[in-house]
């Protein structure tokens, strides 16, 4: 039963970017998420459609939802409904009640399909940098170990670390250390990569070395969510951006709408207070979200 | 800085230094000078008050040595055993299962709130009214294990629950089942979080193995107490059995540390959620 109830809807303006193949179905589709924590509506029916290939941002204040429509993805949290599609794994809420083995053997599915890094990096302090990047793969898709080796040798190289490869985490710095969570996650070569916030906890000067990476992973046409507060990679990697505002998404659209030119007037809101009144395009600052005052009480309406 | 302050710095900070190491030097010595005067006073007015007899400690001290291996093997035994069910039990306690909880919750409450000294007579001399009828050292091994197993337990629940959640978000989102997560992730964090107190344990279970000699196990306090009752010398063969297990939990407190300094390898500077 892979979610006959919901049916996805594409927006009018989830139209496919360019570096995808012609006629490719979406690989993901997220469908009418929503999300209590008690009595707390935390996502009011958020749906999202991704193409391969495309580089997605979600942009919203603090506290709007972004991280919770980015876990519901995976199932690290639980939707109160709704259903998540990602490449043929299909897996509806279940918010009442235990899952079923096979659909917990379905969500692991699409776990390892939908690589995750997270703000605080999570990279395992027991295991060397190496063995962080092979665990997975040899645990979980039973590689034999010198093939994950070799493969995660290969990510080191692309995120430009090999020479750390028995380094422990703790000796890094922040920008590695996210650098090896971004390898770790490639090295179990998922259909798609969630990324939330992983600027956000490092120190301003080592920024620039992840956006780097994460930038070169957008162009090799590397399917990406990135909820980011990084405007210039929302400029220059993002075929689309959605904003969210408490729980739904009220503007999608490439960022020469969303950013340039918002429609909405709680975009509007947000991005004056982040780029400044002027809204100038050469304004990349990247402000902490406690730097972003409240918006307008304006009542949350559908996209 | 100049170039010229480079030089000058060296020198002081080396001077600094070596106050440093001098320092401290002295006060190592000094700290050992005052075992010793305390050490040497207790040893003259043994010799002052009684008569030491040492061709008494000669002819018995072989005897009640033999207690050691007794003493040892209880202890790794023992702590075994309770490593075991501490691993149990802390699953049990942290299972959504409410029967299972509810056992090793039960399990804990009753080892942890009755006394080991029961603990040993009761399956010693009350079991066997129901027909179990257990020799001394297993007895002793059992009652030892479970004590300290019930008291470890709620040390390595909370091991393992100081581990970061990020850790367990991460494994998951690897794909890893929840067993695999554990296994590989968890449990190996929360081992190193409890291995001081594991240690502190078993130098704390070497002495309380002395407790199973009241029911004739042959270990260490036993055999002081044999050698020494009929022969009206206690005050030797005590103070010979005290001197042994003191040496005993210096010497695994020593390993201990070793232990430690060595896992400490790996992860040195680690603060929370920042791996
Ligand atoms: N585990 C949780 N339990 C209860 N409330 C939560 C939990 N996680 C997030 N929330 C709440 O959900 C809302 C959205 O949080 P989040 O998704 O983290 O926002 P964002 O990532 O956009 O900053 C916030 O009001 C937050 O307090
Ligand atoms: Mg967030």
């Amino acid at each position: 039963m892979n979610g006959q109830g919901i049916v996805h809807e594409i927006h009018p303006v989830e139209l496919p970017g360019p570096l995808v193949p012609a006629g490719a179905e979406p690989i993901v589709r997220a469908t009418k998420i929503e999300k209590y924590f008690g009595r707390n509506h935390v996502l009011r029916g958020c749906s999202m459609t991704v193409y391969p290939r495309e580089t997605i941002t979600i942009l919203g204040r603090s506290g709007s939802g972004k991280s919770t429509f980015l876990r519901c993805l995976n199932f690290l949290e639980e939707p109160s409904a709704g259903r998540v599609e990602i490449d043929d794994t299909a897996v509806e809420a279940r918010p009442l009640g235990d899952r079923p083995r096979a659909e917990r053997e379905r969500i692991r599915k699409l776990r390892t399909d939908a690589g995750m890094v997270f703000q605080e990096f999570n990279l395992f302090p027991h295991l060397s940098v190496i063995g962080n990047l092979v665990e997975a793969p040899v645990h979980v898709k039973h590689v034999a170990r010198p093939a994950a080796t070799e493969l995660a040798e290969s990510y080191l190289e692309k995120v430009g670390l090999i020479d750390k490869r028995n380094e422990y985490p703790s000796r890094l710095s922040g920008g590695q250390r996210q650098r090896v969570a971004i390898a770790r996650a490639l090295t179990m070569e998922p259909k798609v990569l969630l990324f939330d916030e992983p600027t956000s906890a490092l120190d301003p000067s080592l920024v620039g070395e992840v956006l780097k990476v994460m930038e070169s992973l957008a162009h090799e046409g590397r399917t990406m969510i990135v909820v980011t507060h990084e405007m210039q990679f929302a400029r220059e990697a993002a075929d689309r951006i959605y904003y969210m505002h408490e729980g739904q998404f009220v503007e999608i659209g490439p960022h020469t709408q969303v950013i340039d030119d918002p429609q909405d007037p709680r975009t509007r809101e947000f991005l004056a207070r982040f780029l400044g009144p002027s809204r100038s395009r050469q304004a990349a600052a990247t402000p902490q979200d406690e730097a972003v005052a409240p918006p307008p009480a304006v009542g949350p309406g559908p996209v | 800085m100049t170039s010229l302050a480079g030089p000058v710095n060296q020198v002081l900070g080396e001077q600094i230094l070596a106050g440093e190491r001098s320092r401290s030097r002295r006060w190592r010595v000094q700290f050992m000078l005052a075992w010793l005067v305390i050490v040497a006073a207790l040893v003259a007015f043994v010799l002052i008050t009684i008569n030491l007899d040492t061709q008494f400690i000669a002819k018995w001290l072989p005897f009640i040595l033999t207690g050691v291996p007794v003493t040892i093997f209880v202890s790794f035994a023992s702590i075994t055993l309770a490593v075991i069910l501490a691993v149990l039990g802390a699953l049990g306690r942290l299972s959504v299962n409410p029967y299972v909880n509810g056992l090793a919750s039960f399990y804990v409450s009753f080892f942890r709130g009755t006394p080991l000294l029961l603990q040993i007579v009761f399956i010693y001399f009350a079991l066997p009214q129901m027909g179990l009828v257990l020799p001394e050292i297993p007895t002793g091994i059992i009652a030892l294990g479970f004590n300290y197993g019930a008291y470890m337990t709620e040390v390595f629940r909370s091991g393992i629950q100081a581990v970061p959640h990020g850790q367990t978000e991460a494994a998951l989102s690897l794909g890893m089942s929840g067993g695999t997560t554990f296994r590989r992730i968890i449990v190996p964090q929360a081992f190193r979080i409890v291995t001081p107190a594991i240690g502190n344990d078993f130098i704390a279970m070497l002495k309380d193995s002395s407790l199973v000699s009241v029911i004739s196990v042959h270990e260490l306090l036993y055999q002081a107490q044999v050698a020494g009752r009929p022969n009206h010398k206690s005050m030797q063969t005590l103070l010979i059995a005290a001197m042994v297990y003191w040496i005993l939990t210096i010497a695994f407190s020593f390993f201990q540390a070793r232990l430690e300094r060595r896992q400490a390898v790996g992860d040195r500077s680690r603060r929370p959620g920042s791996g």
